[in-house]
Parts: structure tokens; sequence; C-alpha cells
């Protein structure tokens, strides 16, 4: 594969780096708030806060780095409908991937309960605590990470299909696989 | 006459600052206050009492005969959110089936100069006493006095949160509990 067709390194990193915290964020999320209040339900809310707000910050690394660069290009014989859809849910994951974090961040301000990164950092509270504003944002939090989630399961779906069923060299564009010379 | 005028003048000049002295003991509920802020994983956490009676008398002339007593309705808690409230009621926390209230007496006050106090006392909670020094800053006003105080209670004297909240790491020891106490004159 010539190296026009593979993201840069940084995007690739960024890629999987996103993915995994995403990966874990999501299922703790879902998890820890049916637990009853005890000291690891208040850890590992804290962890998921970070793991968002460490999402949040690639996340902007890698929009910006998407703005900049142009991504390598489809390869040949993708039909125009899936190149409009691809570019839609892309598009679409880098809009979750800024405002999941974000919602979840306002979310926790409303709750009264400020975001302080890695218990160090403290993120400034953008909104006062106010419980309908709470309750308002949790949902729309959940609505967003359901999208995703279904985002997620279409993007994976679409680049596994086309690697080995539609057999176009698909993974290695975010390099998995061998990298071969240019 | 002069002599009178000037009999009238003198105790005019020795009535004066009885007149002025205030005696305060009628404490105003609505606008006295006691917050306390902890951290729970590096956050601070902002709660409070509503309900809570307040008895004192204080006399900046005789600060040392004064008195404050003060009893908290644990029940009108505000632990920063819902879950909290119900939590705080258990045998961990405040166990408030069997210590529905917490109590304040003072002991001793003490002018430090410039409207400061010192107020020692005992703080009861959940059948625990433990002696305070608590700092408190005096305000004259037109219509009533207010009487700010803050001090650090560390939770575990108290037994507040045991087993598994006992771990500081998560939920620290030290609360900063801040009051305000309006006061009028008689």
């Amino acid at each position: 594969m010539s190296r026009a067709m593979r993201y840069s390194t940084l995007a690739i990193a960024l890629h999987w780096l996103i993915a995994l915290l995403i990966f874990v964020a999501f299922p703790l999320g879902v998890y820890m708030h049916e637990l009853p209040l005890s000291p690891d339900k208040l850890k590992l809310y804290s962890y998921h806060k970070w793991i968002g707000i460490m999402v949040l910050l690639l996340a902007a690394i890698r929009v910006s780095w998407r703005m900049t660069h142009t991504p390598p290009p489809l390869p040949a014989g993708i039909a125009a409908w899936q190149r409009h859809a691809s570019s839609a849910v892309h598009g679409l994951l880098y809009l979750l991937m800024i405002a999941i974090p974000v919602s979840g961040w306002l979310m926790s301000s409303a709750k009264g309960f400020q975001t302080v990164w890695f218990g160090v950092l403290p993120l400034p509270d953008l909104v006062d605590k106010n419980r309908e504003l709470g309750d308002l944002l949790a949902g729309v939090h959940k609505a967003l990470n359901f999208t995703l989630l279904g985002l997620v399961i279409l993007h994976v779906g679409a680049a596994l299909q086309h690697h080995f069923i539609g057999r176009q060299p698909f993974l290695q564009r975010m390099g998995w696989g061998k990298k071969e010379r240019t | 006459m002069t002599r009178h005028l000037a009999l009238i003048a003198l105790l005019a000049a020795l009535t004066a600052p009885a007149a002025h002295a205030v005696e305060y003991r009628t404490v105003l509920p609505k606008q006295s206050t006691i917050h306390f802020e902890f951290r729970q994983m590096g956050v601070p956490v902002k709660g409070g009492f509503k309900r809570f009676t307040t008895q004192m008398v204080f006399d900046p002339a005789k600060p040392e005969a004064a008195h404050a007593q003060i009893e908290i309705d644990l029940a009108s808690i505000d632990a920063g959110s819902a879950e909290a409230d119900d939590e705080s009621a258990g045998k961990l926390w405040f166990n408030r089936s069997a210590y529905p209230k917490a109590t304040f007496v003072s002991s001793q006050i003490r002018a430090l100069g410039n409207n400061r106090y010192e107020m020692r006392g005992t703080l009861t909670l959940k059948g625990r006493s433990r002696d305070m020094v608590v700092p408190v800053t005096y305000a004259p006003g037109h219509s009533a006095a207010i009487f700010d105080g803050s001090f650090i209670l560390k939770r575990l004297d108290f037994g507040i949160g045991e087993g598994l909240w006992a771990d500081v790491a998560t939920v620290a020891n030290e609360v900063r509990v801040t009051f305000r106490i309006a006061a009028s004159g008689n």
C-alpha cells in the first residue's frame, strides 16, 4: 500500500487511542450509574470523567488535524452512496467525540460536581448547579452515547465488510497490517 | 441653672454608651446559615443544613459573659445530591434514627480585638463530643448583627463515614463548616 493510502502516524495513533478510551469509558458509564453509592462508585465516576476529558482533548487534536489535512482517498470501486455515507458517519463521529465529553462535563457541573481532571486540575463549571438541567443533560449524554454506539457499529462493520468481503485494503488505512514501502 | 445643665450633660455623657450597648439574643433564622464543604475524589462538594435553632446572648461590652448554643436537625441536610442526602442518614454516616441532632454548646468566648472572637465549646455529633475552637467575627448592624465563623471538622473524630467510607482518599476527613448567625438586640 502506498503511503498516500494511509492516514498519518499521528492520525492513526489518535484513532486507536481514542477508540480504546471510548471502549473503556462507555461500558464504565453504563455500569457505574446503577451502582449504589459507595467509595468505589465515586472512584469509577471520577475515572469515567477523567477518561472523557482525555477523549475531548485528543478529539480536539484529531479534528484540528483533520481540518488541516486531506485524508487518504477511499480505494477505487466504492459506490458513490457509500462515499457519502462514509463522510457523513465520519463527520458525526468527530462531532460526537467532542459533544459527548462536553455534555458529560456540563452535566457534572449542573449536578453540582465539578470535574477535577485526575483529581488535580479543576475544569471550570460552565453552568450552575441546577437539578432540571442536570437531568436534561444526563438524557442528552445518554442519547448521544447510544447514537455513537450505533455509528461505531456501522463504522466497524463497514470497514470489516470492505476489507474482508470487498477485499479492499481497508484496515491498512488505519495502520492495521503490514506497512508497505512507498 | 448652669449647675443643672452641667449635671444633665454629665448624665447624658454617662448614659450614652449604655444606650448604644445592645445585648444580642434574638436569632433571625432566615438570615442565618450553616454550610459545609468537603472534597470527594479531589472535587469540592458543598452542602449545608436548612433547619437549626440557635440560642445566644452576646453583649460586645461583656464578651466573656456571652453564650451560644446551636442545635442542628440532621434531617435537613443537603449533602450535595439526593443520593448523598439519603446515604448520610445511614448507620455508617450520621445514624440519624439514633442521633437526629447535632449540638454545639459554647463554654468560653474570648475577645481577640477588631471584632474577632475565639469561641470554645463542645460539638456533639453521633453521640460523640469533642472540644472545638471556633473563630468568630462580629459585624454590628442597624437591625441585626452578623456573626460569621468557620472551622475544620474531622469527620472521623465523630465516626461520620465509617467502615468502607473511612477511606479518606475518596472522601476527605476534613470538612470545612461555615456558619452565619444573624441576631437582633433585645
